[in-house]
């Protein structure tokens, strides 16, 4: 199974293609290609989509479901979904756990335990 | 320090109003990615994992307290409170959007800095010996010389499109704090028999997938020549470098295919050429740019030593410090005080806006509004009083800026690696944090003495792996990070590259096998041996068979 991502072009964020031909922020919103022939299709659709004015690198990323969510199966990828490991504030990962505080200009020392950022990450061994 | 002039100063707001336009139109639909990407990276601004990456440059690395004040003002503002030095003196922003960086580029200009030339592939920003111009033993200053490099190659028109970046550093003494042996070009200030200053000139060191010590191609260049000689050699480079693979794009692969011996007839013959139709940098210019570099008006001190004895005894904490933070100063009374940015199982190089407005402070409270950046991704106070050391350590510790271990275990290089780096093929930072966790214990850390542990999370080496005593690179095996260690590595004077020791290791058993290479030295070490000298005496054996003995 493969979702569409790219780089929102105005602030970089990481996106996934909806079903709506629109891009979202949440990979639980991507449009998922079950095989072959959807996975060119959305392929295409990225092609078109990198020569707008609204995202910025597209590429197909596999994912797997998991407990009805999906999930990015390469860390990089995870990662991209997420946010740095080493700074759980920040990211798509401090609006998913509520701590926003973007641009609240914390110390990267009260940044949050990477370890337990990590804990996410437990089955890419570190 | 050097102050704009008028040209300088138009030429950087013509610049941000030229990108200002480009950033429209491109966010309106009139550019596509294609035509929008050279514009933004000769901008110094990159697209990352994330989020879009500003990469600003610190010329020789030298900032004033103002320009510190400034960047912390920018983290706030246009990115989420924190920046990142980097191993090229540099700073980065990790979160600015698109439609900010034109007003971001606006505020740097107003404390005369820019994004110009810290990306793509042209002459990049000019690094230095972070202690120049207060070194012990410097023939000269190096920054006039990285000043007159940086307005001769800003926008040089015919090396615009280089095969690949280019880097050069300057170095004033026989001590290389700079890597000036891993640059494209390194230039080292020497004088001669006759009393004349010029320079040593090394070409085609770098580190990367193919990582090379530089060759000496000219043992004494006058000064006047200089310029005319960089040309030469750029133009050589430019002309036959090769273009058809960016991994072999490099200076240095150009002199180990073609021969130093080549490489060298042809820098002099196109040398000889530019002499008969460019002028010699005249001594009028060098004096001019020299002036802004002149040392400070010096105080005796009424340094007190016994007092400071007294200090040193009560404080335990101030004593490790001082036994790890200072270097000499070559004027009485006064110290080098290096400000280390990695604080125990914190991330190398990063510094919170509060952390940098503090910096700022202390460096008008102490060292003459003055602020360097050292490749090791620390901060350095060039003239701190010895008097003023007990009251600048009070205000470091305040800003958690004051862990004693500067050259020590957990003073560790790492570059961002795959929390940030879309080019990363693992992560470097956490392992930074662990191994600084791991050593937490700062007697500890001063008993194992110096020790230069770098990480890189790619082969492209910005953590310098290949130049460390242990150093360590991230890749990926089958969907997974792994870590390749490298030992006999060296940075300074006698650059030598490491090689990698044995099989790789997962994240957690890297950390192990550092601890074990670290023990292994401290079981076997000589009175007085570091690291380095260790492992030049006995070679790679023991340390590979502690880490991989059967049990």
């Amino acid at each position: 199974m493969q979702i569409l991502t790219a780089n929102r072009l105005v602030d970089g964020d990481v996106v996934f293609l909806t079903g709506n031909y629109d891009w979202s922020i949440e990979i639980n919103d991507a449009s998922i290609a079950r095989d072959q022939t959807e996975a060119c299709r959305l392929e295409d659709i990225g092609t078109k989509a990198d020569k707008s004015a609204h995202v910025v690198g597209c590429y197909l990323v596999d994912v797997v479901i998991v407990e009805g969510r999906i999930e990015a199966t390469h860390y990089r990828e995870i990662m991209r979904t997420k946010g740095p490991t080493v700074r759980g504030d920040l990211g798509k990962q401090a609006n998913v756990y509520g701590s926003g505080g973007l641009r609240s200009g914390q110390s990267p020392l009260a940044a949050q335990n990477h370890h337990e950022v990590q804990q996410e990450f437990a089955h890419v061994s570190l | 320090m050097y102050r704009y002039d008028e040209f300088d100063a138009t030429f950087v707001r013509q610049r941000v109003a030229q990108f200002r336009e480009q950033v429209a139109r491109r966010l309106e639909g009139g550019l596509s990615e294609d035509e929008f990407k050279p514009l933004r990276l000769m901008n110094g601004l990159y697209l990352q994992l994330h989020a879009y990456m500003l990469r600003v440059a610190i010329p020789y690395g030298t900032l004033s307290s103002r320009q510190m004040h400034k960047l912390a003002d920018i983290s706030v503002k246009y990115d989420k409170g924190y920046g990142h030095f980097t191993t090229r003196q540099n700073i980065q922003f990790n979160w600015p959007e698109l439609k900010d960086v034109p007003d971001l580029l606006d505020e740097l200009a107003d404390v005369e800095m820019h994004a110009i030339q810290t990306s793509g592939n042209c002459i990049r920003n000019v690094t230095a010996d972070h202690f120049a111009g207060v070194a012990v033993g410097e023939v000269e200053d190096p920054r006039p010389v990285a000043e007159l490099i940086r307005q001769w190659s800003s926008l040089h028109p015919e090396f615009t499109f280089l095969p690949r970046k280019f880097k050069i550093a300057v170095i004033g003494t026989r001590e290389d704090r700079a890597v000036m042996k891993s640059h494209d070009i390194g230039l080292r200030i020497v004088r001669n028999d006759g009393g004349d200053t010029g320079y040593e000139v090394h070409v085609g060191g770098g580190l990367g997938r193919t990582p090379m010590v530089s060759r000496l191609i000219r043992a004494f260049l006058p000064r006047p020549d200089l310029l005319n000689y960089l040309e030469a050699i750029i133009r050589v480079y430019n002309l036959i470098g090769r273009r058809d693979n960016k991994y072999k794009a490099r200076i240095k692969i150009l002199l180990h295919e073609t021969g130093k011996q080549e490489v060298t007839r042809l820098v002099e013959k196109e040398f000889d050429q530019l002499k008969k139709q460019n002028d010699a940098v005249s001594p009028a210019e060098y004096e001019r740019i020299a002036a802004y570099f002149q040392d400070p008006a010096y105080e005796d001190t009424d340094f007190n030593l016994d007092a400071f004895d007294e200090k040193r005894k009560q404080h335990p904490q101030f004593n490790l410090w001082l036994n790890s933070s200072l270097s000499e100063h070559r004027q009485r009374g006064y110290s080098i005080v290096t400000v280390s940015l990695k604080p125990i199982g914190g991330i190398p190089g990063d510094a919170s806006a509060e952390q940098m407005h503090g910096v700022a402070t202390c460096a008008e409270k102490f060292s003459l509004s003055e602020i360097r950046v050292s490749h090791e991704q620390n901060l350095v106070l060039p003239f701190v009083k010895k008097q003023d050391l007990f009251e600048l350590w009070q205000g470091l510790k305040k800003l958690d800026l004051a862990t004693p271990n500067v050259g020590l275990a957990s003073d560790i290089i790492a570059c961002p690696g795959m929390d940030y780096c879309a080019l990363a093929t693992a992560r470097s930072i956490p392992i930074a944090q662990d191994i600084s966790n791991r050593f937490a214990d700062l007697e500890r850390q001063h008993d194992v003495g110096e020790l230069k542990i770098k990480i890189s999370g790619c082969i492209n080496a910005c953590g310098h792996h290949h130049v460390a005593n242990i150093g360590i690179l991230g890749l990926e095996k089958k969907g997974v990070e792994f870590y390749q260690i490298t030992m006999g590595g060296e940075a300074g004077e006698n650059t030598a590259i490491g090689t990698v020791i044995g099989r790789g290791f997962s994240g957690t058993e890297v950390i192990d096998a550092v601890e074990t290479l670290v023990d292994t030295y401290v079981e076997l070490r000589q009175e007085n041996e570091t690291f380095a000298s260790t492992y030049s005496r006995l070679g790679v054996t023991p340390f590979k068979e502690a880490l991989y003995a059967t049990a």
